[in-house]
């Protein structure tokens, strides 16, 4: 049992990183980030996104590694105060259905 | 033709202690940026060659070329390389390449590389964006922060300077010091609005070498914001072509109260690199 849990705690450690995707310029910091250390890559954030924002792809920061975390589409990178603009406006709801959907609270928003 | 002040000299390095016949593993690294293109040759790991230059509008051309170049010294071909990878902005135009991995890994491995184990914070001050990396002690990337939509604070916004003011590119960090007092920076960051700032700092008389320092200083506040985003640990290095700007390196140490580690190593070829230490691992994982 110790053993078991050494070794989930190494690949764990093993995983760390956060990513921050956006870009910051006159009118304020634009920053999706994603906690590689909670994300496992589920994809519940995918479907829910109405702008298409979010992909699942290869951690492309640990060539190494082969494991799969949510990450901003490169298209959208570079505009997403706009692309995520509708869901900002909705009043009808406190949080971003992207950042409600992760029952593991990977993703935060920094505007 | 006018003389191009931005224009910095391209070259290419060769080690002479390495005999690369006797090595085992070969790899390369193409690093094709915005401004320059770098290529990396590494035998078993040890540095062998390198080349650096500029970027031309064609990418698989620029990265054919920088590669010709650092291969120009040697009697090595591109045939003998095992392994390649292609990283920068254009890693995807480089015909050669057996896998690309983002810059920004490769930066923290090239760092690593670089300065030692000990880089825990890494900013990467390119020729159009700017990244800041947080880094453990194998070079993996923990945290980091790219902004590369705006050209702020970067190579490409001291070369319009260099030209706007007429002078060598290569000069200007030094020149930033020879003024009587530290001017406040200048208030836009942007390229284009910094310009115009400093056309009207000139036309009220301010010397050249005291509107370089007031940009200077602007260009380092701005890498400190980025910074503070990811958060400083100690030891903190810079890599790419403004690490060899003085006037910006200093002004931005004094901001942070942090001094830069030194490396021996050029700089600008710290993503090539690190992706030639990718192509390493890559190449004998391959083999097994």
């Amino acid at each position: 049992m110790l053993l078991y849990l050494g070794r989930s705690w190494q690949k764990k450690q093993k995983n760390k990183m956060i990513a921050n995707f956006g870009y910051k310029d006159g009118s304020g910091e634009f920053f999706i980030t994603i906690d590689t250390d909670k994300c496992n890559g589920c994809g519940d954030c995918i479907p829910v996104c109405p702008a298409g924002v979010l992909e699942i792809r290869e951690n492309e920061f640990d060539p190494l590694a082969e494991d799969q975390m949510a990450a901003v589409k490169e298209e959208h990178r570079k505009k997403i105060k706009y692309s995520c603009a509708p869901c900002k406006s909705d009043k009808s709801s406190h949080t971003e259905p992207c950042i409600s959907v992760c029952e593991l609270n990977a993703i935060t928003h920094s505007w | 033709m006018a003389k191009e002040f931005w224009r910095w000299k391209e070259y290419n390095w060769k080690s002479e202690n390495i005999d690369w016949k006797g090595g085992t593993t070969i790899s390369a690294g193409v690093d094709v940026g915005s401004v320059s293109s770098q290529v990396v040759i590494l035998v078993d790991g040890e540095l062998f060659a390198y080349s650096n230059m500029r970027t031309g509008s064609d990418s698989p051309m620029s990265a054919q070329n920088a590669m010709n170049w650092a291969l120009e010294k040697t009697d090595m071909k591109l045939e003998d390389i095992h392994y390649v990878v292609g990283t920068g902005y254009g890693r995807v135009n480089v015909p050669f390449a057996n896998k690309t991995i983002t810059e920004i890994a490769c930066h923290a491995r090239g760092a690593n590389f670089m300065y030692g184990n000990t880089v825990r914070t890494l900013i990467d001050m390119g020729g159009q964006d700017c990244k800041a990396i947080q880094c453990d002690e194998k070079g993996k990337v923990v945290n980091f922060l790219m902004n590369d939509k705006c050209a702020a604070g970067t190579g490409r916004g001291m070369e319009v300077f260099a030209d706007l003011l007429s002078l060598s590119i290569e000069d200007v960090g030094e020149l930033s010091f020879q003024i009587d007092e530290e001017p406040e920076p200048v208030s836009s960051t942007c390229v284009i609005f910094a310009k115009s700032e400093a056309t009207r700092l000139l036309r009220d008389g301010w010397p050249k070498n005291k509107v370089l320092a007031a940009y200077s200083s602007a260009m380092a506040h701005r890498v400190v914001t980025l910074l503070e985003r990811i958060g400083i640990q100690k030891d903190f290095a810079i890599t790419g072509g403004i690490a060899k700007n003085i006037g910006v390196v200093n002004r931005l140490q004094k901001e942070i109260g942090i001094e830069t580690l030194k490396t021996d190593y050029d700089t600008q070829i710290a993503g090539a690199l690190g992706a030639a230490l990718f192509g390493k691992v890559l190449a004998e994982k391959a083999k097994k």
